[in-house]
């Protein structure tokens, strides 16, 4: 191989620098393991269903709920503790996730996602200053 | 086992005569009266064979200048308020006489008719235009007669507007949240490109109540109720006056009834 040492050596400070992301974050920023923590203000202990559950489902979810409202008119629902109740984001779901930019927000602008429900549903009102 | 025919016809006999006997009671405990604000709070969801409005315009057309009925329904179902008429959207709305019915209208026709204009709203056909063109199935007729549309599903290509003949759909051509004067936050908003139109209040008649407008009537121009219900309010104000419908000659069987 011609210039070899050049070649190698180019091509090591080629990598270092398309990794430079990871090694700020790993080793200075120190955010390497940074999750988001949404926060959630309520005396209600449960969901309307488990946890995990909603963590992983709640679009799929959302979307059963959204069918069966508005296109079978069948409005209510029984949760997992069976408690009937009305099926609705608006009314049901942020009665609880009552602050959008403290629940919602925090997790779907982490995996940068913008869901479209809020083009339309209403979020109840927050106090700015509280949140930011 | 085999059944032979005078048997058969014993059974089908006494059958038909318990269910003659124990029907009446029945209905009669199920409280299938005639339809008022407070009766409709304690029964749980309103359910119909088939919803129907009638619109007394006699009544309708003496007062000047009222609008109860359409700040109603605006203000429960966050409609927003355009200054250009091209932009405008209207779920429930006066129309010129002429605009209403222009078969029925003729120059020589009584003046105080044709001067006054007419409530109009989403007929609620059932025979709709507006669904057989839908290419996504955003809407549909529901089993009682009700029009329904699912917001989530519409892509916006305006067929149902064009499809129409009472032009009772209206297309959000601008983002509609900032021309809401007051959120009524219980009820979404549309988002730019979805078509929109009077629902017959479902969300309302799910909860007990009787349609915005008509509540919102203070001159009891508004009646609705169920066509399938013999003792309703509307069969009995339609089979004592004399009624017409809009446009009832293109065969989309409109189910709003104005009495003239």
């Amino acid at each position: 191989m011609y210039d070899a040492g050049k070649i190698l050596t180019g091509l090591i400070i080629f990598l270092a620098l398309i990794t430079v992301p990871f090694w700020y974050n790993a080793l200075i920023s120190g955010q390497a393991d940074y999750r988001p923590e949404p926060k959630l203000a309520t005396s209600e202990k449960q969901c309307v269903a488990p946890t995990d559950y909603m963590k992983a489902a709640h679009m799929d979810f959302l979307n059963r709920w959204r069918d069966s409202v508005v296109r079978r008119g069948n409005r209510m629902f029984t949760t997992f503790t069976g408690k009937e109740i009305e099926m609705s984001l608006s009314n049901t779901c942020m009665s609880c996730h009552s602050n959008k930019t403290d629940f919602c927000d925090k997790c779907h602008t982490y995996v940068g996602v913008s869901p479209y429900c809020w083009d339309c549903h209403l979020e109840p009102q927050e106090v700015r200053n509280v949140s930011q | 086992m085999s059944v032979n025919r005078r048997e058969f016809l014993r059974l089908a006999g006494s059958a038909a005569a318990f269910g003659c006997a124990f029907n009446f009671p029945l209905r009669a405990i199920a409280g299938e009266d005639s339809l008022t604000a407070e009766a409709a709070q304690a029964t749980g969801p309103l359910k119909a064979g088939r919803w129907a409005m009638v619109v007394d315009f006699q009544k309708c057309r003496e007062i000047n200048d009222c609008r109860d009925c359409i700040d109603a329904c605006h203000a429960v179902h966050n409609v927003p308020q355009f200054d250009n008429p091209k932009d405008e959207i209207k779920w429930i709305w006066k129309e010129k006489f002429e605009g209403a019915f222009p078969d029925i209208e003729h120059r020589h026709l009584v003046h105080e008719v044709l001067e006054k204009p007419v409530l109009v709203l989403c007929n609620h056909c059932d025979n709709p235009p507006c669904v057989g063109v839908c290419p996504t199935k955003a809407t549909w007729r529901r089993k009682d007669g009700i029009v329904m549309m699912d917001w989530h599903r519409c892509i916006g290509c305006r067929y149902c507007v064009a499809a129409c003949p009472y032009g009772s759909r209206s297309f959000n051509w601008r983002d509609p949240r900032p021309f809401i004067k007051e959120l009524h936050r219980e009820f979404p908003t549309r988002s730019r490109g979805v078509v929109e139109k009077c629902t017959f209040c479902e969300e309302r008649l799910a909860k007990g109540l009787i349609p915005a407008c008509v509540e919102a009537c203070k001159h009891k121009a508004l009646y609705f109720g169920d066509l399938e219900n013999p003792d309703s309010e509307v069969r009995r104000i339609l089979s004592e006056k004399f009624s017409i419908r809009r446009k009832a000659g293109l065969g989309t069987n409109p189910e709003v009834y104005y009495i003239v």
